[in-house]
């Protein structure tokens, strides 16, 4: 018999077997999750709207469905999601974390949510994260910050840390995030969940919130890598809708990601160690759990290879130049005329005065600060210099992954430079929060596909350490294989997930919190 | 140290429309300075010889037949705005009294 408990626990795909044989409901399932939510979310915060009546609703349809035996219903059918809350949806407030926002309920569904309804999956609700996606610690948020469900204390990553800690602490099974320099990989990497950057244009981004637009990249969040494969099955391909979606078809990911727990699936896959991305800078705990699980990996037929790649140390440079300017053109649509809020200066004022006040009370500051930065950057007479520099590191950045992908079939670094660090410790630093992407931004910069999984606890404080794969752009199948390889072999060794050793959350009753 | 001035950061914030208080123009400038400092490093790699990319997956057009597809009703694309009449977004005034 599988108890409400289970429910949480399982895999999407267990989940999804379980539905299709008929052992659970989703309605079953979905309450499962919504009781979850209910009980820990007061203090993990990791949602900042839960549709609980119309999940129950959607849940039923598909049980009814289910019923009347449609062949119709696709492999996840019935399965809960979490949906970051920078996606459109047209039934829940979507607010990407900004007041400017606040409750704005879009007129229509991003592709990826219209994909997921489409598939029968159940959308729970949306996700907290940083700002505008601005952020490595969801502490830009204007609702709050989510909280690690390791510690309390401690930071979920970011911009995603909603996604993340809402899989990470069985809030849902599976989640979409959003990844502009890392925002999906670097919160698996602090939570012990997984996540994947695919391939720039691999996924559409109509109805994505969009941040920098050269960059941004729609992906899956979970708790096992074949479950972001079976999400990525569902979100990925062409879309009409999205002129930088990109027109090829696809293998399918899950098969991608099972071939990886097949013996022998490393055997004579060339790994590249990027020299740049390993051991200065890093914390002792990180470098030890990445060491062990290269040994790892070679041990199971894998071939280590050093990889030279001299200009990811001017990334960050590159991208904090990229992404600012390019957000402030994005954002200049937040004109307090079409949507969101409007604040009227005292005694009225011109539409421009409006604009200037509405921009001035509904951004935070990481936002402000990028705007201003992106304003710089573009103005004349800092345009060469600084943009038109940045974009020439991005084609030497380029060059250094064609070179290696020449010698190595995926490269790897550890996902972030450091295990969860404390709310607020770099709050006032944006320089130090800013370093937190070390290792993730080169693959938005290049375009190419990066995963991000656990390889165990750090020594010296007990919090997870994530490791990353990158693989040329298009090649994102050879991360689930190359993942799913490596998650078996370390579950193998830790007699089950990582996230397993996880402390107990604190539960809320209604009588309060016992 | 890079030149920014508090003057530059209210300018700035003027372009980008953004009503800045005293204390967030001072602060601002000490942060653009130390990271437009920190920035500028992408200048010693990138020689006049590198092409930019503007893109990271090159891509050509792909063009659909000319035929209207699904379009917003004009109520629901006013429906988000702050304040809307006649089937219109409406705002306040356009020109300020000096002008």
């Amino acid at each position: 018999m599988t108890t409400a408990n289970d429910l949480i626990h399982i895999s999407a795909a267990d989940l999804a077997e379980r539905l299709s044989s008929g052992e659970v409901s989703s309605v079953e399932a979905t309450r499962a999750h919504l009781d979850r939510i209910e009980a820990v979310d007061g203090d993990v915060h990791a949602y900042l709207h839960v549709a609980a009546d119309a999940a129950l609703e959607r849940a039923a349809e598909v049980d009814r469905l289910r019923a009347e035996g449609d062949a119709g219903l696709g492999p996840l059918a019935g399965v809960p999601v979490a949906i970051k809350d920078v996606l459109c949806t047209i039934d829940m407030p979507s607010t990407a974390g900004s007041r400017i926002l606040e409750g704005w309920v879009p007129p229509y569904d991003a592709t990826v949510v219209r994909k997921l309804r489409e598939a029968h999956l159940i959308p729970l609700g949306k996700t907290n994260m940083d700002e505008f996606a601005m952020g490595s610690s969801t502490e830009h948020s204007a609702y709050g910050p989510t909280r690690n469900p390791w510690d309390l204390d401690r930071i979920p990553g970011g911009s995603g840390g909603g996604s993340a800690a809402a899989v990470a602490a069985f809030e849902a099974p599976f989640a979409l995030g959003s990844d502009t320099g890392g925002s999906i990989r670097q919160p698996a990497a602090v939570t012990a969940s997984v996540g994947v950057k695919p391939t720039y244009g691999g996924v559409s981004r109509y109805g994505a919130i969009a941040l920098a637009s050269s960059l941004d990249q729609v992906g899956p969040v979970s708790r096992t890598v074949l479950d972001s494969a079976l999400l990525h099955d569902v979100i990925g391909g062409h879309d009409p809708r999205d002129s930088t979606s990109i027109p090829d078809t696809w293998p399918s990911m899950a098969a991608a990601a099972r071939a990886g727990r097949r013996e022998g699936a490393m055997k004579g896959m060339r790994v590249g160690v990027v020299k740049q991305l390993n051991g200065e800078g890093f914390q002792a705990g990180v470098t030890q759990r990445f060491t062990e699980a290269l040994a790892l990996l070679e041990e199971a037929g894998a071939e280590i290879v050093e990889i030279d790649a001299p200009h990811f140390e001017y990334a960050i440079a590159a991208y904090y130049l990229i992404l600012p300017a390019e957000a402030s053109s994005n954002l200049a649509k937040f004109d307090s005329v079409r949507f969101g809020l409007r604040v009227n200066p005292p005694g009225g004022g011109t539409v421009e005065q409006v604009m200037s006040a509405t921009r001035e009370a509904g951004f935070g500051p990481e936002v402000k600060r990028r705007i201003i930065l992106g304003t710089y950057a573009l103005s004349a007479g800092y345009y060469d210099a600084y943009y038109g520099s940045a974009q020439k590191v991005r084609t030497l950045i380029q060059r250094d992954f064609d070179a290696a992908f020449g010698r190595v079939d995926v490269l790897v670094t550890p996902s972030a430079p450091t295990t969860a660090f404390r709310l607020g410790e770099k709050l006032d630093d944006p320089l130090a929060m800013y370093l937190n992407d070390l290792t993730t931004i080169p693959a938005n910069l290049a375009g190419v596909p990066g995963i991000g999984l656990p390889i165990g606890l750090a020594p010296e404080d007990g919090l997870p350490v994530g490791i990353q794969f990158m693989a040329p752009a298009r090649a994102d199948a050879r991360l689930y294989t190359v993942g799913a390889a490596l998650e078996q072999i370390l579950e193998d060794r830790w007699g089950g997930p990582l996230l397993s050793q996880a402390p107990e959350l604190a539960v809320a009753t209604a009588g309060g919190t016992n | 140290m890079s030149e920014i001035t508090a003057e530059q950061v209210a300018h700035l914030a003027h372009l980008a429309r953004i009503e800045l208080s005293p204390e967030e123009i001072e602060s601002l400038t000490k942060e653009l300075g130390s990271i437009v400092d920190n920035v500028a490093k992408v200048t010693e790699v990138a020689t006049p010889n590198v092409p930019a990319t503007s893109h990271p997956i090159p891509l050509v057009n792909i063009f659909r037949p000319d035929v209207v597809g699904e379009t917003l009703t004009q109520e629901q694309a006013l429906r988000g705005a702050p304040e809307h009449a006649e089937g219109r977004f409406k705002v306040s005034a356009i020109l300020g009294e000096e002008q």
